[in-house]
């Protein structure tokens, strides 16, 4: 299988300082991919380029053999990349089921005027992504919260309603920045099952998270950032026993379980 | 039955608009409603842009500007009835807000306030300095809608004062009405959505320039046909309509009201358009007790009346 998604030497620097340099990486459909390092390495920096939310220096983005590199956001969403944020980007004063929806805005929007005027094609686009992001609801477990204002959430329904707007796209690519972080034992594991189910229907995901049980679990693939650059990558069994890795990352999670026990 | 948020805000505005003349002290009181139908309009244009969309204008007056003049000059120079001005007004001021909007609402933050002020400015300007199109500052007569007549001619029987209330009144349940449809419409919801997060708002495929442009040439519109309203009920128009104060009364209605909800609007607009009535009897300091509503309710209530009130209510339900 071709990559879906191809990263190649993606570099970009705030104020002088190189924040991310000449990273590449390649995601398969259905492939898990995930980008691991210490805090600050530019995970999510990366992820920001990656998503058009920031223009790289260097490098190209290339989605489904298209350079998309720096391409506004809403377009990329329409070429089928989706995405949740690390600190959570929830329409806190719309309900559950309306936040679901906008993840359908681009099945749902038509003309403005239609909207205005209560026409019925208006509403026929309302009523399918209600369907839809209804459905959506039930497969993150949010059914019963679907009137309830997003803001009052709890955090870890939170992330899977991210999620599930995510979803809503019907995405080819799908990057998730730290969604479980946060989430208690229960809530991890449901957000791991969730993540599986999806990347077996034919999804490129794309990962950054902190909880490295969870990574080695189900990474296909994993990439390993340390001040901006890649420092190793492979199966989850390879980059564990990578010496640079242990050292930059690894190690200090190893040491502090050492102190622990 | 459960009755939807829509239903029942254009209930509540029926209500109002029919019963409120049954306890009117006198006529006189049908004129106070219209000018508060009329700002309710221009309000309600306000509560899409900055209440649904987060955006913020300071210059929408000019667009009431253009819509009253509209009805004053395109009945001589142009020959059309003045119903159809109230359209062509609509029309240019449409158009303006789209082409002032567009290169600013790609730009982040609040360029749109600053670049709308200036755009009043102008629009203000020309209104009081083309003595040759407009008379200047000394204003323009408008000619007759003749909508009275035609409903007189059907049997009624109303005065001038009713028929502009009633009239008004109607046109503003329509405004409500649409702004109501949007607020749960695929396009009143990324409207929301980008208010909410721009970010994530771009990330599911909101085209957050052009859903803001949107608004703001819906809105530029609310306040063109408010404008021509007052035109043709005060069949008189200067240049004031179009100046800053009345930019920054429609913004505060809406703030007042609470700035996210229709029917806040039409009550901040209330208010806000009959406090001056009851002011007078504080004489010069009418601006002063006004002023300080305002900081009361912004330090108290500060979602604004409505929205504020009903959370309380909500809040004791619970």
């Amino acid at each position: 299988m071709s990559e879906l998604l191809s990263i190649e030497g993606l570099g970009i620097s705030f104020g002088g300082v190189k924040a991310v340099h000449d990273v590449s990486f390649k995601v398969k459909p259905g492939e898990i991919v995930s980008v691991i390092g210490p805090n600050g390495a530019g995970k999510t920096t990366l992820f920001n380029m990656i998503s058009g939310i920031y223009r790289p220096e260097t490098g190209r983005v290339v989605l489904n053999g298209e350079d998309v590199t720096g391409m506004e956001p809403h377009l990329l969403a329409r070429r089928g990349m989706s995405r949740t944020f690390q600190n959570l980007q929830i329409f806190q004063s719309m309900t559950v089921l309306e936040n679901a929806i906008t993840g359908y805005h681009l099945q749902e929007s038509g003309s403005v005027l239609a909207d205005l005027f209560n026409l019925p094609a208006s509403r026929r686009r309302a009523r399918e992504a209600e369907a839809g992001a209804r459905r959506l609801l039930e497969r993150v477990g949010l059914e019963r919260a679907a009137e309830r204002e997003a803001g009052n959430l709890s955090y870890g329904s939170l992330k899977r309603l991210e999620i599930a707007r995510a979803l809503a796209l019907g995405p080819k690519v799908l990057l998730l920045d730290e969604p479980a972080a946060g989430c208690n034992a229960v809530e991890t594991e449901e957000i791991d099952h969730l993540i599986a189910e999806v990347a077996a229907s034919g999804v490129a995901i794309l990962l950054v998270e902190h909880d490295m049980k969870m990574v080695m679990r189900i990474s296909n693939h994993i990439v390993v950032l340390d001040h901006g650059e890649k420092i190793a990558e492979g199966d989850p069994a390879t980059v564990s026993r990578n010496p640079a890795v242990i050292a930059a990352y690894l190690g200090a999670e190893a040491e502090a379980e050492h102190a622990d026990g | 039955m459960r009755i939807s948020p829509k239903t029942a805000t254009l209930l509540v505005l029926a209500v109002l608009v029919a019963l409120s003349p049954f306890f009117f002290p006198s006529n006189f009181y049908y004129r106070i409603g219209s000018l508060m139908f009329v700002n309710a309009i221009a309000v309600i244009g306000i509560v899409i842009l900055t209440g649904y969309a987060g955006q913020i204008s300071l210059g929408h007056a000019g667009f009431a500007g253009i819509g009253a003049y509209a009805c004053a000059l395109a009945p001589v120079h142009l020959g059309l009835h003045p119903g159809i001005a109230v359209f062509l007004g609509a029309a240019i001021s449409g158009v303006l807000a789209w082409m002032v909007g567009r290169p600013i609402l790609r730009l982040k933050g609040y360029y749109l306030g600053v670049a709308t002020l200036g755009f009043g400015i102008l629009v203000s300007m020309i209104l009081t300095n083309e003595r040759d199109l407009t008379r200047g500052p000394d204003g323009i007569d408008v000619p007759d809608l003749g909508l009275r007549a035609l409903v007189n001619g059907l049997g009624l029987n109303l005065s001038n004062g009713q028929f502009w209330y009633f009239f008004s009144g109607i046109c503003m349940i329509l405004g409500a009405w649409i702004a109501l449809n949007l607020f749960n419409s695929p396009a009143g919801r990324a409207l929301r959505a980008l208010h909410g997060s721009e970010v994530a708002a771009r990330t599911v495929g909101v085209d957050v320039a052009r859903m803001k442009l949107q608004a703001f040439v819906i809105s530029a519109v609310y306040a063109s046909i408010s404008g021509s309203l007052l035109a043709l009920q005060n069949r008189f128009v200067s240049p004031d309509i179009a100046g800053f104060m009345h930019s920054i009364e429609m913004v505060t209605m809406a703030v007042l009201g609470g700035v996210g909800s229709v029917l806040g609007a039409v009550i901040g607009a209330g208010i806000l358009t009959l406090l001056p009535q009851v002011l007078t009897i504080f004489a010069e300091y009418e601006q002063l007790v006004l002023g300080l509503v305002m900081m009361l309710v912004m330090i108290f209530l500060r979602e604004g009346l409505l929205p504020s009130i009903l959370k309380r209510f909500r809040g004791r339900d619970e």
